[in-house]
């Protein structure tokens, strides 16, 4: 078996959530492994993330450089290409660092290359049985890969159970006169915030949030109504945003907020992954979506099968009543 | 400066206009009866590509690796506005992983210039793998997740990548490049039946291997390191409470929830 590696991202030392969740997709794919930790960047900040994965990995490869100051993915590729032994199988997170750095490395390392994976079912001889979703969720596909010469595999953050502070003896090596010369072709400018925007998602304990399904940018007034009944904010899904329905600030997930709310109402979100890793805190979720096969009834607590520009009016209206009934 | 931008597209079952469920046999989904069109992420990068040829002047030529069933979404994207659309088709391709797409496209690349190549960030089957792959076969810089573009003169961009949280990381980015687009960095245009009509008699150029010089070995399911071996209905959590009855009875019981959770005063 090949050597396993995690290629690990840290932001000003503090190391990611996705560590001990590569950790446990490396055991995943040999139980008997032990895998290496490898992490990139400079100065006091490097230190402080190869201390703190010296608790999870036994060995901790360091490559230190002004260059890796900034994570850019192609100079972070051609230090690895330097450090990596040659059969390598790295593991990788697959988000929007992930994104820009495996494929290109599966390349460079002349290995095989499988991303976004949620599920690691085992060897079977060289070929390596895996899971990715497909089509927003909709379906899951197994997909085989051959390990023999080498692999770089994307594995989907949360997906895993992360495993952590599985020894205190972790060794930091240090492999930074391996990286080589580090210029690149892309660089590095700045970060541009996301901006508030004039309703604060983040801050409501009820969200009407909706998708998709809306079908119509008028549409987006039947959920504004019942939110305003309902004293609560509106927000969507990524396709809303798209269509420019409604403001990038009100978009929950990955690329957009993360909620805490404590009821989310889901009006025609299909339930991709990137849109429900932005709900958080135990929110009771409500799915309520005309596909009874949408993937959001297999995480919701509650499900209705409606047809959202029906299903809405009438519950505000429902609860108008209620709320005057009460007023007398 | 003109720029020469090459877009590399997609069909796909289009997940808007279908339900995407398993077969019979539970091992691939049903196929019989679905609608196709171009992977959403690729109409967005073709649109990025008009509006900066209408800018800066130049060429958009789409291709794609497929059958002639994928001759039509060419023709969709040339009545958008694509100069031309190319189809890059032969048995020995049937089967490639992400990797053989990539090794087909480079050769593709290698037979004409273009200053910038354009991915979707996805497909709606795949695992956002192509562009990058592409890039490093080239020695082209790459950048993903690509949700706007500048052109700041003849040799580099300025581009924002989307991060988490709604961030943009802005990088400058040296020509030729490829970059893998995200949706909402425009507003693709609408294309009409009689769009696609004027095109219809436009000729589509097809190459296989030997004209692209790929070798039948690199590429197809012979060349494939990675393999998709059968679909299944994916188990994510236990599976909502489903309220049923009429749709008053299913009201009543929700509010009585949403107000047990505190949703509702």
């Amino acid at each position: 078996m090949a050597r396993i590696f995690a290629f690990i991202e840290h932001k000003s030392g503090v190391v990611s959530d996705t560590a001990g969740e590569l950790l446990a997709a490396a055991k995943k794919i040999d139980p008997s492994a032990t895998p290496t930790a490898i992490v990139a960047g400079s100065g006091p900040e490097l230190e402080a993330a190869c201390q703190s994965l010296c608790a999870s990995f036994h060995e901790v490869w360091k490559i230190a450089s002004e260059a890796l100051a900034y994570p850019n993915a192609e100079l972070i590729r051609k230090a690895l290409v330097g450090v990596l032994p040659q059969g390598s199988i790295v593991l990788a997170a697959h988000n929007h660092f992930g994104i820009d750095l495996a494929p290109g490395l599966s390349i460079k390392l002349n290995a095989a290359f499988v991303s976004d994976v949620v599920s690691i079912e085992g060897l079977e001889g060289t070929w390596l049985k895996v899971v990715r979703q497909e089509f927003g969720g909709q379906v899951s596909a197994h997909m085989r890969c051959d390990l023999s010469p080498g692999a770089v595999i994307g594995v989907r953050p949360g997906a895993f159970h992360a495993l952590e502070n599985v020894t205190s003896s972790g060794q930091v090596v240090d492999k930074s006169s391996d990286a080589g010369t580090l210029t690149a072709s892309r660089r590095y400018v700045e970060t541009v915030v996301a901006e508030a925007g004039a309703v604060d998602i983040t801050k409501h304990d009820v969200l009407v949030s909706i998708g998709r399904g809306i079908q119509e940018q008028e549409n987006v007034a039947i959920a504004q109504e019942l939110a305003d009944v309902m004293g609560a904010a509106v927000s969507c899904s990524r396709p809303v945003v798209d269509a420019k329905w409604m403001e990038k600030s009100r978009q929950v997930g990955t690329s957009g907020k993360t909620v805490k709310p404590k009821v989310y109402l889901a009006c025609g979100i299909s339930g991709a992954f990137q849109h429900l890793a932005g709900v958080q805190g135990n929110a009771f979720l409500v799915a309520i979506n005309k596909n009874p096969k949408a993937p959001i009834f297999q995480v919701a607590d509650v499900g209705i099968v409606a047809d959202l520009l029906e299903f809405l009016p009438e519950l505000t209206n429902k609860i108008r009543e209620m709320q005057s009934v009460s007023v007398k | 400066m003109t720029v020469e931008m090459l877009v590399c597209v997609r069909r796909v079952p289009d997940t808007s206009e279908n339900e995407i469920a398993l077969n019979r046999e539970g091992n691939d989904i049903e196929r019989d009866d679905l609608v196709y069109s171009i992977n959403e992420w690729d109409n967005y990068a073709v649109e990025e590509a008009l509006q900066m040829v209408a800018k800066a002047g130049g060429n958009v030529t789409v291709v794609t690796v497929g059958g002639d069933d994928d001759e039509e979404i060419l023709r969709r994207e040339m009545a958008m506005g694509a100069n031309h659309g190319v189809l890059l088709c032969d048995e020995a391709f049937d089967g490639s992983d992400g990797k053989g797409i990539a090794t087909i496209l480079k050769a593709f690349v290698q037979k004409g210039h273009y200053d910038l190549i354009l991915t979707g960030v996805q497909a709606e089957d795949g695992g956002a793998q192509v562009g990058g792959m592409l890039a490093a076969m080239l020695d082209y810089p790459f950048a993903s997740l690509v949700n706007s573009i500048e052109v700041r003169d003849g040799k580099t961009l300025k581009i924002g990548r989307e991060i988490e949280g709604g961030n943009k990381e802005m990088n400058e980015i040296d020509l030729p490049c490829v970059l893998s687009i995200q949706t909402g960095i425009n507003e693709p245009r609408y294309v009409g039946m009689r769009g696609i009509r004027q095109v219809a008699s436009l000729p589509v150029p097809t190459y296989g291997a030997a004209e692209l010089g790929v070798e039948a070995g690199a590429v197809g399911a012979s060349g494939a390191k990675v393999k998709r071996v059968d679909y299944f209905a994916p188990a994510l959590g236990k599976g909502a409470r489903m309220l049923e009855g009429s749709q008053e009875e299913i009201i009543d019981e929700l509010l009585e929830l949403v107000k047990a959770k505190g949703g509702l005063k």
